[in-house]
C-alpha cells in the first residue's frame, strides 16, 4: 500500500530476535533449565510449522486438496535416517560407520537435505497427475500416494518394515562427542526458519504468485502466459521437500520411526493445522503449529480421548470460523506496525 | 501481411458439430468482428486459436507459423491475448499483482533466482512493476493498483482485463464480448477505449460483440456464423444489407 512505504535498508531486529531466540534455548537446554519433555515439545513445534507451512503451500496458496502430507514427511525421515545411520554410526545391518563420526555435525545437515531432495521426487506421485486431474480427484490420488509410500516401507526389511527403523540416537551422540550442545534445537530451529524464508520468498515472487492464481482461477492462469504445469510442479516438488526434511528432524529428535507413525492419521494432523491456522496464510500456519502442538501435549492425559476432543474442535471451527484464525491474511496485515521489525521481501 | 490465417477450422465435441470448415484471414492492424447468435461457436473459434481447444480438423497459423499443438501460456508468449466474456480477472489478488501474473512468461528470471533473491530477480520484478505500473496510468487505474477486483465496479474490472491482456504485448488481441453487462454510458466509453488501445498499441484486434452500436461503430470487417458454419463476411455495410444475416441473426424490424 502506497501509506506504508519500506524503508530502504533491511531491518536487522527480526534476524537479531531470531537469533537471541535460539541462543535462550540453546541456554536454557544446556544449563538443563528445561527438561527433555520441554526441549521436545519446543523441537516438535519447529517441525509442525515446518509440516503445516509446507501442506499450507498446496492446500492453502495453490488451493488444491492434498491429504497425504505424511507420506513425504515418511520419505524424508526414512531416506535422512538411513543415511545418517548408515555413515556415522555402527549398525547392525549397516555394518561399521562409513565415514569417522567427527564428521556427524557437518553431514548431518546434508543427510537432511538429501532426504527433502527424495521426498521432493516422491512428490512427484502427486504432481504429475495434477496436470489433468484436480479437487476431489487429486484428493484421491493424494491418499493413495500415502499409502503407496507406506506400504513401500513396510515391504523392505533392511530398513525394518513394519517393526521400524532405530539408531538415530547414536547419530546425535557422534555430534554430542564432537561438541556438548544441544543440536537438534539448533537444527530443528535453523531448518524451520529456512524453510519459512523458502515458503515466503516463493509466495511473494511473481513466479510464486502463479499458484494463487491457479488457486483463484486456473483457465485464466494458462490463457494469460503462466505454465501451469510447470509451476505446479514446482509448488508439489518445494512442498513434499520440506515435509521431508521436517520428517528427517523429526526421525532423529524421537530416535526412532516407524510407518505407521507417516499413516493418514498424521496427514490428518497436518490439515488440521492448515484449517486451524487459515489458508494460504504463512504466519497463521505458524500460529497453528504452535496452538496444535501444545494442545496436542495439554490434551494428553485424556489419553485417546483426545481424538474426540480434536476433531470436534475442527467441527466447531468450520462452524464459527471456517476461514480459520488468520483467513488470508498475515499477522504484518493485522498489525501492521510488526512491519516496522523487518522488511519482509 | 495476414496475422492470422485459419483455414478450414471444424470443433466437434465428442459427436456434437460446434464449428465446421471456419476459414478467415485477419490482416495486419485490421478491427474485426465476429458475430452470430448464442450458440453459433463464436468463442470455440477464440478457444481454439487460443489453444484452450484443440482442433478435430483445420489449422490455424499466426504470422506464418502454425500452432498447431501449443499449449494456452504458449500461444500467449508467441502475442495472442485474449480477454473472457465473464470477466476472468484474479478476484482475490491486487490489480498490480493481475497484471504482474500476466507476465509470468517473461519474467527475466528463474525459479533459483527466486530463492536467491539476486540482482536478476530483483531488476526482473522492478523491471515488471515499472511496467505494469506505466500500462495502470495509461489506463487511468493507478489509484486501483492496490484493490482488489472483487471490490471494483463491474465498468473498472473490464478496463483492468483489457489492461491485463495487453501487458504481455500482443499483436492480436481476441475480446470476448467487452460490451456485456456494461451500462449505456460504459459503452460508449468502451468505444473510445478499444478505438485508443488499437491505435496506440498498434495491433490487431479481433472481437466478439452482440452489440451492434460497437460493432457497426469500430470494425472494418465482420464475420457472420451461425450453427458453426460461415453465412456472411464483409464491411458493416454489405453485413447490415444481407438477407441471410438479417434472417439468423440481426432480425427484421419489419415483421
Amino acid at each position: 500500500m502506497p501509506t506504508t512505504r519500506i524503508p530502504p535498508r533491511q531491518r536487522l531486529t527480526l534476524p537479531l530476535l531470531l537469533a537471541a531466540l535460539l541462543a535462550g534455548i540453546m541456554a536454557l537446554a544446556y544449563f538443563e533449565v528445561i527438561d527433555l519433555y520441554i526441549q521436545t515439545i519446543i523441537l516438535f513445534i519447529g517441525i509442525n510449522i515446518i509440516i503445516s507451512s509446507s501442506l499450507n503451500l498446496v492446500n492453502g496458496h495453490m488451493g488444491e486438496f492434498s491429504c497425504g502430507h505424511a507420506g513425504f514427511v515418511a520419505v524424508g525421515a526414512y531416506v535422512s535416517s538411513v543415511i545418517t545411520v548408515a555413515l556415522f554410526t555402527s549398525d547392525r545391518v549397516f555394518g561399521p560407520p562409513l565415514l569417522p563420526p567427527q564428521l556427524a555435525p557437518l553431514g548431518f545437515p546434508l543427510a537432511l537435505l538429501a532426504g527433502g531432495a527424495a521426498a521432493a521426487v516422491a512428490g512427484l506421485l502427486v504432481a504429475l497427475p495434477s496436470f489433468r486431474t484436480r479437487g476431489d480427484y487429486l484428493a484421491i490420488i493424494t491418499i493413495a500416494a500415502n499409502y503407496i509410500i507406506i506400504t513401500t516401507v513396510i515391504n523392505i526389511d533392511t530398513i525394518g518394515g513394519a517393526r521400524g527403523f532405530m539408531g538415530m540416537k547414536r547419530v546425535i551422540f557422534a555430534m554430542e562427542e564432537v561438541a556438548e550442545i544441544p543440536w537438534m534445537v539448533l537444527w530443528v530451529f535453523t531448518f524451520t526458519i529456512l524453510s519459512l524464508i523458502a515458503i515466503r520468498r516463493f509466495v511473494s515472487s511473481t513466479y510464486g504468485k502463479g499458484i494463487i492464481a491457479i488457486q483463484q482461477d486456473e483457465v485464466a492462469a494458462e490463457m494469460m502466459g503462466v505454465n501451469t504445469n510447470r509451476i505446479k510442479l514446482v509448488a508439489f516438488m518445494l512442498s513434499s521437500g520440506l515435509a521431508g526434511i521436517a520428517g528427517g528432524l523429526y526421525a532423529h529428535v524421537i530416535g526412532y520411526v516407524n510407518p505407521k507413525s507417516f499413516d493418514i492419521l498424521k496427514s490428518t494432523e497436518a490439515m488440521v493445522m492448515v484449517y486451524l491456522g487459515g489458508m494460504g496464510s504463512i504466519s497463521g500456519a505458524v500460529l497453528s503449529a504452535i496452538l496444535f502442538t501444545l494442545l496436542l501435549e495439554a490434551l494428553r492425559p485424556l489419553q485417546i480421548i483426545k481424538w474426540i476432543v480434536i476433531p470436534l474442535l475442527l467441527i466447531i471451527l468450520m462452524q464459527f470460523r471456517p476461514e480459520g484464525i488468520m483467513g488470508n491474511r498475515e499477522l504484518t496485515d493485522i498489525f501492521p506496525r510488526l512491519k516496522k521489525l523487518h522488511r519482509f521481501k | 501481411m495476414t496475422v492470422l490465417h485459419i483455414d478450414g477450422l471444424t470443433m466437434h465435441f465428442s459427436g456434437l458439430s460446434a464449428l465446421e470448415g471456419f476459414n478467415t484471414r485477419l490482416a495486419d492492424g485490421g478491427l474485426t468482428a465476429l458475430i452470430g447468435p448464442n450458440g453459433a461457436g463464436k468463442t470455440t473459434v477464440f478457444n481454439l486459436v487460443s489453444g484452450f481447444y484443440q482442433p478435430t480438423a483445420g489449422s490455424i497459423s499466426f504470422l506464418d507459423r502454425p500452432l498447431a499443438g501449443l499449449k494456452p501460456h504458449q500461444v500467449t508468449a508467441r502475442g495472442i491475448a485474449r480477454t473472457f466474456q465473464n470477466i476472468r480477472l484474479w478476484k482475490d489478488m491486487t490489480v498490480l499483482d493481475n497484471l504482474r501474473l500476466a507476465r509470468h512468461h517473461r519474467l527475466g528470471y528463474g525459479i533459483t533466482d527466486v530463492f536467491r533473491r539476486g540482482g536478476r530477480y530483483r531488476r526482473g520484478e522492478d523491471g515488471i512493476e515499472a511496467e505494469a505500473m506505466e500500462l495502470l496510468e495509461t489506463f487511468k487505474l493507478t489509484a486501483a493498483a492496490y484493490e482488489r477486483p472483487k471490490n471494483l465496479p463491474y465498468g473498472v474490472q473490464r478496463k483492468v482485463e483489457l489492461a491485463r491482456a495487453l501487458i504481455s504485448r500482443p499483436r492480436l488481441l481476441l475480446l470476448d464480448e467487452p460490451a456485456a453487462g456494461l451500462t449505456s454510458r460504459d459503452v460508449v466509453e468502451l468505444i473510445d477505449l478499444i478505438r485508443w488501445i488499437h491505435e496506440t498499441f498498434r495491433l490487431t484486434i479481433w472481437m466478439i460483440e452482440h452489440q451492434m452500436k460497437v460493432v457497426m461503430n469500430l470494425c472494418s470487417r465482420i464475420t457472420v456464423i451461425d450453427f458453426g458454419r460461415i453465412i456472411a463476411e464483409g464491411t458493416p455495410e454489405e453485413i447490415r444489407n444481407d438477407p441471410e444475416v438479417i434472417r439468423a441473426y440481426l432480425g427484421d424490424d419489419k415483421l
